[in-house]
């Protein structure tokens, strides 16, 4: 059992939505996105997504694309944003933590030495955006069979012939992608969400979180309240990327917290 | 030979679109069912009769096929050794050998019912070749293209204005190639129904590589067919140059299980292949890598950060190269070499001056190649060279690079 597989037992005993918030590690330099990271428990999250910068993040719109170069600029790296796990881990040993983001660095690093590395800094969970189920045997096997979960991103565009296969070797949660698009862009709209996720639902026993285009408290609330949590991530990065300090970052992400706890 | 398949090199890609350990389909979930769809409507048109005589047909009567295969006669006197052929897809309407690829993807798009292309460019002649088709069929054409290449390629920006494209600066990342492949796929991520990535290269996720290279082998069919004619025999080595490698792929893919011919792939060597990674050559310097839904070399840092490449050519701009010349490369089936910006310009003023054919930049980097080995070579050795572009839209690039003022001269 995971930190993640725990953290999602706890929540379901207390009846209550999960809040997942995401920071792109490094950004806009290491030591100010290693005090928004620990600060984020606090601030009623219940899992952190971490991201890892890259170059040509595909899947990401233009705020996610500015953090990640803010990142690299500032010099992180995939050994940096491990090192800034182990930091969080220092002092909080229940809160996961999930690194999402593309799988060159990962293949650069060497997945056998990555997986160890990931494990030893205290990372529970993978979403690698470029690795579909067609490429499972690159790390998804590999990184279960090391004790981390890996977890899949479900979209309007997997139907049901096509949802066994992208649930068959995910573990942890699954992540359903509330709009055909990149981050930060459109909104999601609980109406269309709910069918969706029930459908989802009905063929998994993994929770099932929501992300993609969810940017205020009160759409934290009604996504999560048709659905087992919400993800945030434009809307905190972009914040960061205004110069905001990390205690009103931490302000913001706790009033999407709340929303997602209150539904 | 060419029947045993057990020892042939034309079988690839696998089912999971593998050349070796390159390639594959590394795209995001959203994508994943587009790019099935995709496959299976290739996979039916490439055994359909209706497919290829319509290609055929545009291709004679819109392109302009078959492209002539021309003997330099004055170029292989100034080299003095190997006598050297020239296949001509730089006279395509267009101006470049992108067109038989883009016809091929148009008329797949047309049969999935498809209305809104997207495409990326680098050089812009991909771009301009895909407003063309989609102006020949009322298709909604949009083109990514970095900010960088707007400027330094404008004659072709214009040209898409024309065709009724409209033409996306891509600002991202140093504003290149792989800039706007990257807001190429974004796009697609998000007009998931309605929209056709048309792709330029031999990359991306399975089955472009494939399926572009398909396309494209008609320039090596007509080449070995017309070599045929001319001289009765193979040729002894074949030239190519290579930006995602589509004109290679083109042009070798029919010779591949002929193992007398000699296969050269010709990188954009930028300012010199030297740690400062001032070139686009991704065999010579780079490393394998996933990008753009494949595994293939890609220049990239240690941490595998993606670098941007560099070359006076934007056609050839390019940090990755198609998955099958990264196979071809490491099985040696192919040699793989780089040209400088410098070489490439000496080329292209030679071609200018001994043929009357004012080549691409692209290309020239083949010809610099040939104009190295071809001297100590045999004269009855026989190259034939892709000369895949002619040079209208680089010009001004060569005016300002030789020091030529554009403005003031007459
Ligand atoms: C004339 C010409 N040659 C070559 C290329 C490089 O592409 P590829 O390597 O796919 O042939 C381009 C790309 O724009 C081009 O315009």
């Amino acid at each position: 059992m995971t930190r993640i597989d725990a953290k999602f037992a706890a929540l379901k005993a207390d009846g209550k939505k999960a809040f997942v918030a995401y920071i792109m590690a490094g950004d806009p330099d290491y030591e100010t996105s290693l005090e928004v990271v620990k600060g984020l428990p606090a601030a009623g999250v219940d899992v952190i997504e971490l991201g890892l910068p890259f170059t040509d993040p595909m899947a990401d719109g233009p705020t996610i694309q500015l953090a990640g170069q803010r990142a690299l600029e500032a010099g992180q790296t995939l050994v940096k944003t491990l090192e800034l796990a182990r930091a969080f881990r220092e002092n909080d040993d229940t809160t996961p933590i999930v690194l999402m983001g593309y799988y060159n660095p990962i293949y650069s690093h060497g997945v056998e030495r990555f997986l160890v590395d990931a494990k030893d800094a205290g990372i529970d969970g993978l979403i690698v955006v470029d690795l579909p189920p067609e490429e499972d045997e690159e790390l998804c096997i590999p990184a279960q069979a090391a004790g981390l979960n890996f977890i899949r991103l479900a979209t309007p565009t997997t139907d049901d012939k096509r949802l066994p296969k992208v649930l068959q070797n995910t573990s942890g949660f699954v992540y359903y992608v509330s709009i055909t698009g990149i981050t930060g862009a459109a909104n999601a709209v609980a109406t269309d969400v709910g069918p969706e996720v029930a459908r989802i639902k009905a063929a998994t026993d993994l929770p099932v979180i929501v992300g993609f285009g969810i940017k205020t408290a009160e759409s934290s609330r009604t996504i999560a309240e048709v659905a087992d949590g919400a993800v945030v991530g434009s809307a905190i990065v972009e914040r960061i990327g205004n110069g905001d300090s990390p205690s009103e970052v931490l302000a913001f992400v706790k009033s999407l917290a709340d929303g997602a706890h209150s539904a | 030979m060419a029947n045993d398949l057990f020892n042939s090199f034309m079988t690839g890609p696998d089912e999971q679109g593998r050349f070796g350990q390159f390639g594959g389909r590394f795209v995001s979930e959203t994508l994943m069912p587009l790019i099935l769809d995709l496959e299976a409507e290739y996979e039916k048109a490439k055994t359909d009769q209706s497919f290829w005589d319509e290609m055929n047909h545009l291709w004679t009567h819109y392109v302009g096929r078959p492209s002539p295969l021309y003997l330099a006669e004055r170029l292989t006197e100034e080299l003095g050794g190997a006598k050297i052929y020239m296949k001509r897809d730089e006279l395509n309407h267009t101006g470049a050998h992108k067109i038989n690829n883009v016809l091929g993807q148009i008329i797949l798009a047309r049969r999935m019912g498809k209305t809104r292309i997207i495409a990326e460019t680098g050089a812009g002649q991909h771009g301009v070749a895909t407003a063309t088709v989609c102006a020949k069929f009322g298709l909604k054409c949009i083109v990514y293209m970095g900010a960088h290449d707007v400027e330094r390629q404008k004659p072709n920006v214009f040209r898409m204005k024309l065709l009724g494209a409209e033409v996306v600066p891509v600002t991202s990342g140093r504003g290149t190639l792989k800039d706007a492949m990257n807001d190429a796929l974004r796009d697609w991520v998000t007009n998931v129904r309605d929209t056709f990535y048309c792709i330029g290269t031999v990359a991306g996720p399975h089955p472009y590589p494939a399926m572009v290279r398909d396309f494209q082998a008609i320039i090596g069919k007509e080449a070995k067919a017309q070599m045929h004619e001319a001289e009765g025999r193979l040729p002894d080595t074949i030239i190519a140059a290579i930006g995602g490698g589509s004109n290679a792929m083109g042009l070798f893919f029919p010779f591949l299980d002929d193992k007398e011919v000699r296969i050269i792939g010709v990188e954009a060597g930028g300012k010199g292949v030297n740690n400062k990674m001032e070139h686009c050559a991704s065999l010579t310097g780079g490393r394998p890598g996933v990008l753009h839904g494949n595994r293939t070399y890609l220049l990239q840092d240690d941490d595998g950060q993606i670098l941007e490449g560099f070359s006076i050519s934007a056609g050839l701009d390019y940090p990755g190269i198609g998955p099958e010349h990264s196979w071809l490369h490491e099985i040696g089936r192919a040699e793989y070499v780089a040209i400088t910006d410098a070489e490439a310009l000496e080329a292209f003023q030679l071609c200018c001056q001994t043929e009357g054919i004012i080549p691409a930049l692209e290309p020239s980097h083949a010809l610099a190649h040939v104009t190295k080995i071809a001297p100590e070579l045999p004269k009855d050795h026989i190259i034939c060279m892709n000369m895949c572009g002619r040079g209208d839209k680089d010009i001004f690039t060569v005016a300002r690079a030789l020091g030529w003022d554009m403005a003031e001269s007459d």
